[in-house]
């Protein structure tokens, strides 16, 4: 099987634009719903989709996500749940990169090996593990690749020269570029913050660069588009499906398929603005 | 032929590692952090100067050495070993917590950092914290679980005089481990100027070890003052256990004595059989969580589940990851106490020494209770009276029915 990863991002550079990353918790509020979500993310223009590992003590995020998890944590989301998630997605598309975002604990807890083997099973095609740095990731590292699923490597505001080697050792996928020091949700990094950053990375690794946190509007998300790989879209679709959750409406993927059609319409016109501008 | 017995005291490695145990589990943020952090605290143990400061304040500003006490009347009560007092609830600010937090303040001065955070769970390592603060002029901002601000309110007001800003954690369990997500949350974004005071000897490396060192003070001084005492070595140390940094601290020096048992005593709240109690290592399982891995209270999921204890200050589901390997490798025995039981030790002290003990110690003081009655009277047990109890005397007049005020 081709890497879907490396074919979604050849694709979007042949059509001269970034790609559109989506981040909801899976399970989120619940796992019926969250199944017709992750469909309404790719059927308004969702490139790749990272879907969160719900986890009771997720410090790496902000208010919108924790609550996110406690939303799918509530519910009775289970990792096995997740994958069986993705499994079903699968049947109906096999295109769409999937990769899982989330803690190292409930890893550990399911087992290195058969969390691997499952989620390739699954049709996964990698994981981001927020507290596994390079320094502990050989625990997870040799289950990973033998399974041919990525672990995606970040690098922040504070990855210096000295480094960001130690950071690219290894990495694969696509490099995440974390465009402010903080937690999920915090305020936007500037365009041209971001621009130097991922002209900097780009220097040091062939790998495709996706930015990510304090992404929320079309405006913000074409900006970062201008320059990077890939944006990354994460609290403000959580905050969306929480409002909606909160007043019990049942058209919560309507409401995420009309946010992310926003984003990916900005995302797609981004370059083409620039050129014309 | 002489064969070697390596070092028990030499940990952690180069990594961070206590055998299975420790390590640098954080947010890549967070990363360089700990990086420098670790090259400034092996700087600052090479430099004379830092240790003649710290050594200074220890003495005139903490109060030490705390006194080693035969507590007589005790001995005699539980007719036994001999039981000696480690008075480290007459530091400055009441417990053992400021010796860390001296230690850490002069790191982060000497890194150049201009603002303190810390979590807290009892309130004794926020007021030991919003101390040191006060003391050397930085602004300080302290994260505490919402439910432990409830019930230790006189260490909130505490903090307010000292001038640290205190902000209730009102996530998951709102208690210690929520405080700490919450302070974790604060570093990652306030990375150039905020220097993260971690109470306990838990954290990612080299949090754990760091705190030890400085805890380390107060095994250094009971080993002297015992053979001072006794002309020799004790039979036995007990400590309480919730991230374990007072016990790590009185341990740590002895590690290499085999004559010497220690026993660390975890909250079994309202019992091992119940799901309410704060013991990660009789009740958990390795995990990673707040940058180390440890035993840890989770479900069969990795979820972490709440811990209960009627002592704030143990009420954490996770614990030092040097104690996850010292129980591995059988070093310390670590054994368990009740909320029940923490309350008769803590109404026994004070009716039989005079002494009212924090809720923390009175658990280990439970275990020596039942384990000193066994051991013949030129037995030498030597417990750490690692806090005093004027925090907890609304918790225990609550317990024992009684309405104040």
């Amino acid at each position: 099987m081709s890497d879907r990863l490396a074919t979604r991002f050849a694709a979007c550079a042949a059509d001269g634009r970034a790609a559109l990353v989506t981040f909801v918790t899976a399970g989120d509020p619940d796992l019926t719903t969250s199944a017709a979500i992750l469909r309404a993310l790719v059927a308004n223009g969702a490139d790749i989709v990272e879907l969160g590992m719900p986890f009771t003590d997720p410090m790496a995020d902000g208010a919108a996500i924790q609550l996110g998890n406690i939303r799918s944590l509530t519910s009775g989301t289970r990792l096995r749940d997740l994958l069986a998630m993705v499994a079903d997605f699968r049947r109906e598309d096999d295109a769409t990169p999937v990769i899982l975002m989330g803690y190292f604990n409930p890893i550990l807890a399911y087992g290195l090996a058969r969390f691997a083997a499952d989620a390739r099973a699954a049709g996964l095609d990698g994981t981001i593990v927020v507290d596994l740095p390079p320094e502990e990731a050989a625990e997870l590292v040799p289950d990973l690749t033998a399974h041919g699923l990525h672990l995606i490597r970040l690098a922040t505001p504070t990855t210096d020269a000295a480094r960001l080697p130690r950071v690219l050792d290894g990495a694969s996928g696509f490099l995440y570029y974390v465009a402010v020091a903080g937690v999920t949700g915090a305020n936007a990094a500037t365009a041209t913050d971001v621009a130097d950053a991922v002209a900097r990375l780009k220097r040091s690794t062939d790998l495709p660069i996706a930015v990510g946190f304090g992404v929320r509007t079309p405006d913000q998300a074409a900006a970062i588009a201008v320059t990077a790989d890939a944006v990354v879209v994460g609290s403000a679709i959580v905050d969306t499906i929480g409002a909606a959750a909160a007043e019990r409406a049942n058209d919560i993927p309507a409401r995420v398929g009309t946010l992310v059609a926003g984003l990916a319409t900005a995302v797609r016109a981004a370059r083409k603005q620039e050129i014309a501008a | 032929m002489n064969i070697a017995t390596p070092s028990l005291r030499a940990g952690p490695d180069a990594n961070g590692h206590f055998g299975a145990f420790g390590g640098r589990y954080v947010a890549e943020t967070l990363m360089p952090l700990i990086l420098d952090l670790e090259r400034a605290y092996v700087a600052a143990k090479a430099d004379p100067g830092f240790k003649a400061e710290f050594d200074y304040l220890m003495t005139h500003y903490v109060g030490r050495p705390s006194p080693m006490y035969f507590a007589e009347s005790l001995t005699k009560h539980l007719g036994g070993a001999k039981i000696y007092l480690k008075r480290d609830e007459l530091n400055h600010t009441g417990a053992h917590k400021i010796n860390n937090c001296i230690g850490q303040i002069l790191l982060a001065m000497r890194m150049g950092k201009t603002r303190i955070i810390a979590e807290t769970g009892a309130g004794q390592h926020g007021v030991a914290t919003a101390t040191v603060a006060a003391r050397f002029g930085l602004p300080c901002v302290i994260y505490m679980g919402a439910r432990d601000i409830e019930r230790q309110a006189p260490n909130v007001f505490r903090m307010k005089l000292l001038g640290a800003e205190v902000r209730a954690v009102e996530s998951g369990s709102r208690t210690l481990k929520d405080a700490m997500n919450e302070a974790l949350r604060d570093w990652v974004t306030n990375v150039h100027d905020t220097f993260y005071i971690i109470g306990t000897a838990a954290g990612p490396h080299p949090y754990p070890e760091l705190v030890r060192d400085f805890q380390s003070v107060i095994g250094t001084e009971a080993r002297a003052q015992i053979l001072e005492a006794e002309g020799r070595l004790p039979d036995l140390l007990v400590a309480a256990i919730g991230g374990g940094s007072n016990a790590i601290g009185l341990f740590h020096p002895f590690l290499d004595d085999a004559s010497v048992k220690m026993v660390g005593v975890e909250a079994s709240g309202h019992g091992l059989s119940t799901d309410q109690h704060a013991a990660s290592l009789a009740g958990g399982r390795p995990g990673v969580l707040h940058g180390n891995k440890t035993m840890l209270l989770q479900d069969e999921d990795g979820q972490i589940t709440e811990a209960h204890s009627i002592s704030a200050g143990l009420d954490y589901p996770g614990i030092g990851p040097e104690h996850a390997w010292l129980h591995a490798i059988g070093r310390v025995e670590y054994q368990s106490a009740t909320d029940a039981e923490a309350m008769d030790a803590f109404q026994l002290l004070c009716r039989t020494e005079g002494i009212i003990p924090a809720l923390e110690p009175a658990h280990a003081l439970a275990a020596v209770a039942r384990i000193a009655p066994t051991l013949a009277a030129d037995q030498l047990v030597v417990m750490n009276l690692c806090g005093r109890g004027d925090k907890d005397i609304f918790t225990v007049a609550d317990a024992l029915g009684v309405e104040l005020l």
